[in-house]
């Protein structure tokens, strides 16, 4: 259900013209507006954002893990339109259950390094990514640190 | 281990380990790269040595407790990652602090900036072998650290930020002093120019170097100096004003060449630029109080915890359980020396932050790095480094 206020913005507008199923939610909090999509056409949103609501810059890319409530992960990205000094956070909620969600890397180049952290300190895959391998930790880690079934103090 | 990502080419090359542990790094990053001759075919940037957990750390503090994990992200502006984080729990809980604790942030967010910058000139210089510039500009970053000290305690980490205001009244006298340091500034950068800008090996080593086009900069997210060097005309103070940046007026410098040339002299604009806002909160410093009146978040002051037995408790309370802080989600960017500092702090309603993510500047510059190495010499890839003005501490959190 997407509320009024949000549905007048000109971002959903956009998205529900061109990919109508994609806002599954949405909210306007604190002046700062989310877009909730479906995680199969995450790819197709960043594209049509990028192309034609000009998000060309793409802040961060992270997760927060709602352990142990299902749907257990949200990805979420902070996009910015530098023409409009706009800000846009998108959100997709992923399964506990081998979580992927598709790679934004062919739209915003610096989603790479985000999503290869969010990789190695969540365990979230992402389809597509060029080589999605672990980038802080060490690379024979066992674990994703991030989580929140994983102790603050490590397993030792 | 890197295999992949180095892709095999018809003649001969050299693989070269540039780090983990490396003078003209800036911490500890560790470069693969692939060499025909002296000449850099790729160049692969591994990054995690420094690496401390600190956004998993934080979710295991109270909200007060977290500031000071914060400043220890990047050494270089404690501050401005007080300032970040401050603002993003401030914003969840719908508080405004006084004028005159506003005001204070931006002028020490400015003096903490023309620091990070003196670092960044002297270390930059000394990679490149003009050795004095780094001499002189220690001399002159001690002075802003002595002022830090004046008015916090620390040189360094500082937590003079808190949810609501600041942490301490500032001593008497303390703007004066940061009057008459100020005072001297100009000069100083000045003699700084004097030695690199119109110096012919200077210009040698940096003119038409380290090319970063506007394309590549957005792709990659770079901010900061060093996009505003590439011709990206935006600065968080301007065009996204927060803490009463919108009440002081300067210049954001720009420059289209996107080399390392432009990079320095955005940068040193930029500290001519931060010298003219210390100079309007100074003259301007509004009078009043340093905290916002929420007893429920902000520490009692003064003396009312030895006369008065509910601000005793309160303390107490504050300290031992921290405050509650409204569910929801919030994400705060601020302009640190390096560019978008973001906080993207959730909150479940507790008393802890149930996740903290950084944003960091460096992070996404660095990500840049590759495209403004390959291609060029070995030796301009300590140039191109010292160029973006990376802190490791602060990509690896």
């Amino acid at each position: 259900m997407i509320p009024p206020e949000v549905a007048a913005t000109p971002d959903a507008a956009t998205l529900t013209e061109l990919a109508p199923t994609s806002i599954v939610d949405a909210k306007l909090e604190l002046g700062e507006l989310t877009l909730v999509i479906d995680p199969g056409q995450i790819l197709t949103v960043c594209e049509i954002l990028k192309a034609r609501r000009g998000y060309a810059y793409l802040s961060d890319v992270t997760a927060v893990d709602w352990h142990p409530s299902e749907p257990r992960f949200e990805v979420v990205y902070h996009l910015f339109c530098h023409e409009r000094k706009q800000p846009l956070r998108l959100k997709c909620r992923l399964g506990g259950d081998q979580p992927s969600i598709a790679s934004v890397v062919p739209v915003w180049g610096a989603a790479n390094w985000c999503e290869r952290e969010v990789f190695d300190l969540f365990g979230i895959r992402f389809a597509g990514h060029p080589h999605l391998r672990r980038l802080l930790m060490p690379i024979d880690w066992e674990g994703h640190p991030l989580c929140k079934d994983y102790p603050v103090t490590g397993y030792r | 281990m890197f295999q992949e990502t180095i892709a095999p080419v018809g003649k001969r090359t050299m693989i070269l380990n540039m780090g983990p542990q490396h003078p003209s790094t800036h911490g500890v990053l560790h470069l693969i790269l692939e060499l025909d001759g002296e000449t850099i075919l790729k160049a692969t940037a591994d990054i995690g040595f420094l690496h401390t957990g600190i956004e998993k750390t934080c979710e295991a503090k109270t909200y007060h407790q977290a500031i000071t994990l914060t400043e220890r992200i990047d050494y270089l502006c404690p501050l401005t990652n007080n300032l970040c984080y401050v603002l993003a729990v401030e914003k969840l809980l719908g508080l405004e602090p006084p004028s005159r604790a506003q005001w204070m942030r931006v002028m020490l967010n400015e003096l903490t900036r023309i620091g990070s910058h003196l670092v960044w000139l002297g270390t930059h210089a000394n990679d490149i072998g003009a050795t004095t510039v780094l001499l002189y500009c220690f001399r002159e970053r001690e002075e802003i650290l002595n002022l830090f000290e004046a008015v916090s305690g620390q040189r360094m980490m500082t937590s003079y930020f808190r949810v609501g205001g600041l942490a301490l009244e500032p001593p008497a006298g303390f703007l004066k002093r940061v009057e008459k340091v100020m005072a001297t500034f100009p000069d100083h950068i000045d003699e700084y120019e004097e030695l690199l800008t119109r110096n012919r090996i200077w210009m040698a080593r940096t003119k038409s170097v380290g090319i970063l086009t506007k394309e590549d900069a957005l792709d990659f997210a770079v901010s900061g100096p060093t996009a505003r060097a590439s011709g990206i005309d935006w600065d968080l103070r301007r065009d996204n004003p927060y803490s009463s940046y919108d009440k002081f007026s300067f210049r954001v410098p720009l420059r289209a060449e996107g080399d390392i040339y432009a990079r320095y002299i955005v940068r040193m604009e930029e500290m001519r630029e931060s010298l003219k806002i210390v100079r309007q909160a100074l003259e301007g410093m509004p009078e009043g109080p340093i905290q916002v009146n929420a007893p429920a978040v902000v520490l009692p002051q003064g003396d009312n915890r030895k006369t008065e037995m509910e601000a005793l408790i309160q303390q107490f309370k504050i300290v031992i359980d921290g405050f509650c802080v409204p569910p929801g989600e919030v994400y705060q960017a601020v302009e640190s020396p390096r560019g978008e500092m973001g906080y993207y702090i959730v909150s479940d309603g507790t008393a802890h932050p149930y996740r903290v993510k950084v944003r960091s500047p460096s992070f996404a510059n660095l990500q840049a790095l590759p495209r403004l190495a390959e291609g060029r010499l070995l030796s301009d890839l300590v140039a191109c480094i010292g160029s973006i003005d990376i802190v490791l501490g602060e990509i690896d959190r």
